[in-house]
């Protein structure tokens, strides 16, 4: 399935709503929102990964990215995730210990739910 | 003997189809259903490592997945850059993963390592025989013969 992108407020975060594959091929599209969004203005931003069904490390460098120019920013960034299979590669990278990473937006979108982005 | 050889364009589009085709050669094979996901996820890397490296050296040459299900199901991804540019494949410390100082290509070299190495128990990365390259080769089980 291909990349979906889809941009909502909640709680005044940003969340954007990821689904279909990222992968080399659309990364750089995720990319590009993410810089778009910060660029915007938005400073709280939370990735919904719930529909996604293919993760690759192309994605998770561009997540990174994201995480990196929200803490230049001074904003905050997390992500939601509850599906065993993204799990397990966030923590086989690691990338666990990095990213505040969420059940449920609700839970990623209370206050002060996603800390600072560091 | 390889059951099926596939070679293509060292293009992102092409990825997903090197991994739709590796998951359907793997199943045929009989590999283990839940395995299937992290089959897709290391072709897939191995194939993203293999594109990116051709596209830095402006390599035009095909990359090429050859699956092969002879007594485990053995897929072989075989690049042509540089041999060099295999060296390096590391996998990162949580604290450096962030690191500002660390480039994107950089990151996602060594996540990709990070996930082919966490997702294949049976992996090589060696010299291809002929001319530059290297290969990566994963091996999984077969449940059935």
């Amino acid at each position: 399935m291909e990349l979906s992108l889809a941009t909502r407020t909640v709680a005044e975060h940003t969340v954007l709503e990821v689904g279909g594959e990222v992968d080399v091929y659309t990364a750089p599209r995720l990319r590009e929102r993410l810089i778009e969004l910060v660029d915007a203005g938005a400073r709280d931003v939370v990735v919904d990964l719930e529909r996604v069904e293919f993760l690759d490390s192309t994605g998770l460098g561009v997540l990174v990215g994201a995480l990196k120019r929200l803490r230049t920013a001074h904003g905050t960034f997390g992500l939601v995730c509850a599906k065993e299979p993204l799990l397990k590669i966030f923590r086989i990278t690691a990338l666990d210990q990095v990213f505040p990473i969420f059940p449920t937006v609700e839970a990623a979108t209370e206050r002060d739910g996603s800390g600072p982005a560091s | 003997m390889a059951t099926v050889r596939l070679s293509f364009s060292p293009a992102p589009v092409h990825v997903r189809t090197a991994r739709l085709v590796g998951v359907a050669v793997a199943r045929r094979a009989g590999v283990a259903e839940e395995l299937l996901d992290e089959v897709r996820l290391a072709i897939g890397e191995a194939c993203t490592r293999a594109v990116t490296l051709h596209r830095q050296y402006h390599l035009s040459e095909l990359v090429t997945v050859e699956m092969s299900d002879s007594d485990s199901y053995t897929v072989r991804v075989i690049d042509h850059a540089p041999i060099e540019a295999s060296v390096g494949l590391t996998k990162l410390p949580p604290d450096e993963l962030a690191d500002e100082s660390l480039t994107d290509d950089a990151l996602t070299t060594g996540v990709g390592f990070a996930l082919l190495a966490g997702f294949v128990d049976d992996l090589q990365v060696r010299p291809v025989e002929d001319g530059p390259g290297t290969e990566v080769r994963m091996v999984w089980p077969v449940g059935r013969r």
